[in-house]
């Protein structure tokens, strides 16, 4: 097994008696894509804001490429841009283009020269299908050309993983296709990803491996056909049958079309 | 009315000279109050303990006392603690004060209304947190600003007239000279309405434009049309 390049080692997030998760283990290695899913309220967003450190933990410890980044003292500027991070609510910067906003992180952070950033984020613009929407502002794209850009912005940092936190559930439903293929053609790519989601299509197809979390631990992880096919546990049973019932009427019809 | 029209036509350039300190003062004023204000509102949004007292300090005490109290105060009080200080300083410190305090409760509204999100996305791509504050959320901020905020410079301007009482020669004061040379109060404060009138509607005109140069494609603050 190669070294992971993101892992929890048993992360804990309690906010005041409330415990969020407990003793989370996760291994991201390279090229991986891992999905987590759940039932809501069960610390999948929470638990990948710890990842990259936007929420502090409350115990274990996350590494980076072997690097303990929750090492006291340890700079999370610098670890934020490895990890790309993609947000349910898309989370532009509503006062810059797609173009702006994809070139901030590189002229600001990176401190690439400007001409040099434009071209970079034209390039990751592409990889999403936007160039041509380069110079429009947010308010003027629809959630799921936003979204895009949101990914091309992460993207253009040249993370060594990226964080999905639900990106296509606030995307009116003919809108989630083009997000989700995206990320599959991320995931052919060998971009290394976790990404929480309901997508259940989705993440049978593309991911390698998924892992079922509820109240706060995870219950079962496997590859996508033995837990969806096979689940060991009644709790992921249920979930996938609740899921399948509320979502499969949609995935049929799409498997159908491609 | 013909009489006044020659009344006004006489005195107007002396008007206008103290019209032009008058704006003087405010610009001054002003841009102080933008940079006081500025700091106290990020001081109370993302400060700690300490700064954010600090900022609800200083805005309560010069929004709750009288900009008259405050001038006196500098131009009168100071002097007893062993620093006195010219009328022109003291009319600017006043100003400058008490403007910055009512600005730093407008941006404190923006900054907020910005929200986490913005902030979370900043940091998500490794910016730090100045950083994020200075890219990301006050151009945002400071536009969702404007219109609420353009309120200040046009009540700033009405304001500096009460500096006439330290004997700092603006456009008030110039009236009281006036109307004490002409025994002629009405002609005199009524010329004076009109001069601060026009040039209170000058200035409105100029922040109205600002807000359009300033405007984002999708980004509006006007209230949506249903």
């Amino acid at each position: 097994m190669p070294d992971p390049i993101l892992e929890a080692r048993s992360l804990t997030k309690i906010y005041g008696q409330n415990v969020i998760f407990k003793d989370i283990n996760i291994k991201v290695t390279e090229g991986e894509t891992i999905v987590i899913i759940g039932p809501s309220g069960t610390g999948k967003s929470t638990l990948l804001r710890c990842m990259n450190l936007l929420t502090g933990v409350d115990g274990g410890q996350v590494f980076l490429d072997g690097k303990e980044i929750t090492a006291k003292g340890y700079n999370e500027d610098e670890v934020r841009q490895h990890i790309g991070m993609v947000f349910q609510n898309f989370l532009l910067f509503n006062h810059l283009t797609a173009l702006g906003n994809v070139m901030i992180g590189l002229t600001k952070v990176k401190k690439m020269p400007r001409e040099q950033a434009k071209e970079k984020a034209m390039e990751e613009l592409k990889r999403v299908g936007l160039a041509d929407r380069a110079d429009h502002y947010p308010g003027q794209l629809s959630g799921g050309q936003q979204q895009r850009v949101a990914i091309a912005r992460a993207l253009a940092m040249d993370p060594r993983v990226m964080l999905f936190d639900e990106p296509t559930s606030a995307l009116d439903p003919e809108l989630i296709g083009e997000v989700l293929g995206v990320m599959e053609k991320l995931a052919r790519d060998h971009m290394t990803m976790l990404v929480v989601t309901h997508e259940m299509g989705f993440a049978r197809e593309v991911a390698d491996r998924i892992i079922f979390m509820e109240k706060g631990s995870i219950v079962e992880e496997g590859a996508p056909d033995d837990l969806f096919d096979h689940p060991q546990h009644n709790r992921t049973r249920e979930f996938l049958w609740k899921i399948t019932e509320l979502y499969g009427k949609k995935e049929k019809e799409k498997a159908g079309k491609s | 009315m013909s009489g006044f029209i020659v009344f006004f036509a006489r005195f107007l350039p002396e008007l206008l000279r103290g019209a032009g300190l008058t704006i003087l003062l405010t610009a001054e004023g002003l841009a102080a109050g933008f940079i006081l204000g500025l700091l106290s509102a990020l001081a109370r949004v993302y400060g700690d303990k300490f700064w954010r007292g600090l900022a609800v300090g200083y805005i309560e005490l010069f929004r709750g006392t009288p900009l008259l109290v405050q001038l006196f105060l500098i131009y009168y009080g100071l002097p007893g603690l062993g620093i006195t200080l010219s009328r022109g300083l003291s009319a600017f410190l006043a100003l400058g004060l008490n403007s910055g305090a009512y600005q730093a409760e407008y941006l404190r509204g923006s900054i907020i209304a910005i929200g986490d999100g913005q902030m979370m996305a900043g940091r998500s791509i490794g910016m730090s947190r100045w950083k994020t504050i200075w890219y990301v959320i006050l151009p945002q901020a400071l536009r969702l600003a404007i219109p609420a905020w353009s309120n200040e410079p046009v009540s700033l301007l009405k304001s500096t007239a009460v500096v006439f009482l330290i004997a700092v020669p603006e456009l008030m004061a110039k009236a009281k000279s006036i109307a004490a040379e002409t025994y002629d109060p009405i002609g005199t404060y009524l010329a004076v309405a009109i001069v601060y009138l026009a040039v209170v509607y000058l200035l409105d005109a100029f922040l109205r434009r600002v807000e359009r140069l300033s405007r984002i494609p999708g980004f509006e603050t006007e209230g949506k049309k249903a």
